[in-house]
């Protein structure tokens, strides 16, 4: 009995201890991703670019030591909420950045309105309604969306590929609703179609696609794919066994390194795919290159190219430190200088000028890429084609964007 | 049979009816209504083999579930662990020796010794407590999770598999007829071929083995009357740790099977214990042909769901669970 009470005391004595003694010339940063379930690659990566950012600092910004908190959910909106939750109220970090996955956006945005004192840089997720609609005004995303992500494939399926007609299959999610809303938006606008029902939704972590496979319609020039993860993995393998012939066009995750870096046999089916997204593997700017390199030499057991996610995760991270630089890491007034400082942060990255609009939401630059087999027999994306600074609005006035509609399964119609 | 046929004349009938419209179902070549009612033949004679075949992988898991509860009454919650662990062993040593078939004995072997000690170490010693028990297998159960998450970090892993086996085949049904009068034949994974006919043969050794062998017999006694086999001079220890061994086996197998036709990454343990679980229920506890039968329901739920209704296939699986639960409490074959 007595020996467990000392082990008790103990333990919360090193607790407590240590968070008084460090309090004042360190600020906790919580960085939250999927570490668990069908996206736990992913959430690694994005871990990974948050180390890499870290490091570029020091562990310091503003003269204070950085001390970092992990949190981890499994895409779900409510296990980032409880991640989230941990650690702002009990770990009490003023700064959160994540969460990874669409909804788990949509979650943390809402959830950020109730924590006006905490500054929530958002790590990659892509719903477009984590900013677009009713936005928070603690809540930044220096990382673009899943439309914004498509900017340039649908236009070059239709005039390029010369596709006139598509099917889609993708997880049944705001992430790829997005993908699907800006990919298919130019694309039917040109001429093309995606009828309704030749859309299939399937739940995240799915395994077994050959029934949707078989259930894929034969009368289409392609398929459009937007799953993540093990998911895409998945059903390029399958799709391969089952003899499927059709070529296929991917979303930004479907061939993002997180799949193209997996070991399975999926090479023969993806070779030529084309698709968009943040960033191209074999982007010649030396910045990108620099950016490579340094994540090849921190993480020798990472993929053969940073993926999208630590690529997000780094901005979303680094973007944190500079506004902290400018504060002299002073978050003692809730963080309002900070966020004054974020809102009006514009700064280099490896794949361009990032800033924000004025709902906090990045304009960057989207690459056009295709996979390709580079000479070290890695499988890469390469830079077809960039879209310079592309706004979530494409251009349009606010108002007017907001009539196409939140997106969904059949937004657009495309009939 | 016959008798079948004497007492329930009209049931007969029935069956009867059912077996014919389902082999026109898939030798025909469909008419235009019939495709407008519910779609393509391809789609749905796909999703017909598709269920089976999982369901064959659902059974190769489950049989051992099964064989362990109805043996030692002991509702092991590690059994997805097993299944997982055996598809990570397979996996290395299947990539060490560049040989399929090695990994898959391997895969059995470690995971049956896995079983085998946790039958001697653990579950020995807290024989009867039901409670204890499951929470202790649901400890080992999350601490494995943890561990292999450490070991094999969060990729997909696939395996390669042989050859001859990878690729499809063309199977005797028509798919459809194009206009120019060339008949499309259905093509097929080979290798989910080969789980369905594995999951057979598995099953058919199996019984065998509880049927007609001297240890099965002692087996079935056990099921019986522990203690009355265990007083009649059998050591009862014995036979509990080689029941134990066969179906933690059973499930390593299905990992590497599993493993080749899908993925394996963390997760896949709850997927498929759920999964194991949902098929003895249906199925009935501790009966391996319950086992089959709730398999092959579910298998053929899933896919069914997935093809035909995408968004809420998953509910199809449990309204099944519901409505068995509501009109044969104990499963379809449960005593």
């Amino acid at each position: 009995m007595i020996k467990k009470l000392i082990t008790i005391s103990l333990t919360l004595l090193a607790f407590t201890g240590w968070n008084s003694a460090t309090a004042q010339d360190t600020i906790k940063m919580g960085a939250l991703a999927t570490l668990e379930g069908a996206f736990a690659v992913l959430g690694e990566d994005g871990m990974r670019g948050v180390k890499m950012a870290l490091e570029e600092f020091g562990y310091e910004a503003g003269g204070k030591k950085i001390e970092l908190i992990t949190g981890s959910s499994d895409a779900s909106p409510d296990s980032a909420l409880r991640a989230a939750r941990k650690l702002v109220e009990q770990d009490g970090v003023p700064i959160l950045v994540g969460p990874l996955s669409g909804s788990e956006g949509l979650a943390l945005k809402d959830y950020a309105k109730t924590q006006p004192n905490v500054t929530f840089v958002n790590g990659v997720s892509a719903a477009q309604d984590t900013t677009l609609r009713e936005p928070a005004d603690n809540f930044f995303r220096f990382t673009t969306d899943g439309a914004q992500w498509m900017a340039g494939l649908g236009e070059y399926a239709y005039n390029e590929k010369g596709y006139r007609k598509l099917a889609v299959l993708a997880e049944d999610y705001s992430f790829p609703y997005t993908q699907v809303f800006g990919f298919l938006e130019p694309f039917c606008r040109l001429g093309g179609q995606a009828p309704l029902d030749a859309r299939f939704w399937v739940p995240i972590g799915n395994k077994d696609f050959s029934s949707v496979i078989a259930a894929l319609p034969d009368d289409v020039d392609a398929i459009y794919v937007a799953l993540g993860g093990a998911d895409a993995i998945n059903f390029l393998t399958q799709y391969g066994q089952a003899g499927g012939e059709l070529p296929l066009i991917g979303g930004s995750i479907t061939v993002d390194q997180t799949v193209l870096g997996s070991r399975g046999r999926i090479r023969e089916h993806v070779v030529g795919m084309p698709s968009a997204g943040p960033i191209s593997d074999t982007w010649d700017d030396p910045l990108w290159q620099a950016f490579t390199d340094q994540y090849r030499k921190q993480f020798p057991d990472g993929f053969p190219s940073p993926s999208l996610f630590a690529h997000g995760y780094y901005i979303s991270t680094k973007a944190t430190l500079l506004a902290l630089d400018k504060v002299n890491g002073d978050v003692s007034d809730g963080g309002k200088a900070m966020r004054t400082a974020l809102s009006s942060l514009t700064f280099e990255t490896p794949t361009g000028t990032v800033s924000l609009d004025e709902r906090r939401q990045a304009i960057a630059d989207i690459f056009l890429t295709e996979v390709t087999v580079d000479d070290n027999d890695n499988l890469v994306n390469k830079t077809i084609n960039v879209t310079g600074q592309v706004s979530q609005t494409f251009g349009l006035p606010y108002q007017d964007f907001l009539q196409y509609g939140p997106v969904s399964r059949e937004n657009p119609r495309c009939e | 049979m016959q008798r079948f046929l004497n007492k329930h004349p009209t049931r007969a009938v029935f069956v009867l009816l059912a077996i014919a419209s389902l082999a026109w179902l898939i030798f025909s070549v469909w008419p235009e209504w019939l495709i407008d009612l519910i779609g393509r033949k391809k789609t749905f004679v796909n999703t017909l083999i598709n269920g089976l075949t999982l369901g064959g992988l659902y059974f190769l898991v489950a049989s051992g579930f099964t064989l362990i509860f109805g043996l030692m009454r002991n509702v092991n919650l590690a059994h997805g662990t097993m299944y997982l662990l055996g598809a990570y062993i397979g996996y290395e040593v299947a990539e060490f020796s560049n040989n399929w078939y090695l990994g898959l004995i391997a895969a059995f072997i470690a995971v049956g010794l896995c079983g085998m000690l946790m039958q001697l170490l653990v579950f020995r010693r807290m024989e009867g407590d039901d409670l204890r028990q499951t929470l202790v297998t649901i400890a080992i159960s999350i601490i494995a999770a943890d561990l292999m998450l450490a070991v094999w970090t969060g990729t997909t892993y696939q395996f390669t598999p042989p050859e001859w086996l990878f690729g499809s085949v063309t199977l005797p049904i028509v798919s459809a007829i194009k206009s120019s009068g060339e008949v499309v034949y259905l093509k097929y994974p080979l290798f989910r071929l080969m789980v369905m006919l594995l999951a057979i043969l598995v099953g058919v050794v199996l019984w065998l083995f509880l049927n007609k062998s001297r240890i099965g017999m002692m087996i079935r006694a056990g099921v019986n009357d522990r203690d009355m086999l265990s007083a009649s001079g059998v050591n009862i220890q014995l036979i509990f740790m080689l029941v134990f061994a066969i179906g933690a086996g059973l499930a390593g197998l299905a990992g590497v099977v599993g493993g080749t036709a899908l993925s394996i990454a963390p997760g896949e343990d709850i997927r498929y214990l759920l999964a194991s679980l949902v098929v003895v229920i249906v199925g009935g506890l501790g009966s391996i042909t319950g086992a089959a039968i709730g398999a092959v329901i579910i298998g053929l739920a899933e896919q069914f769901g997935l093809a035909y209704l995408p968004t809420y296939g998953v509910v199809i699986t449990f309204l099944i669970m519901v409505m068995v639960l509501a009109i044969r409490p104990k499963g379809i074959m449960g005593k």
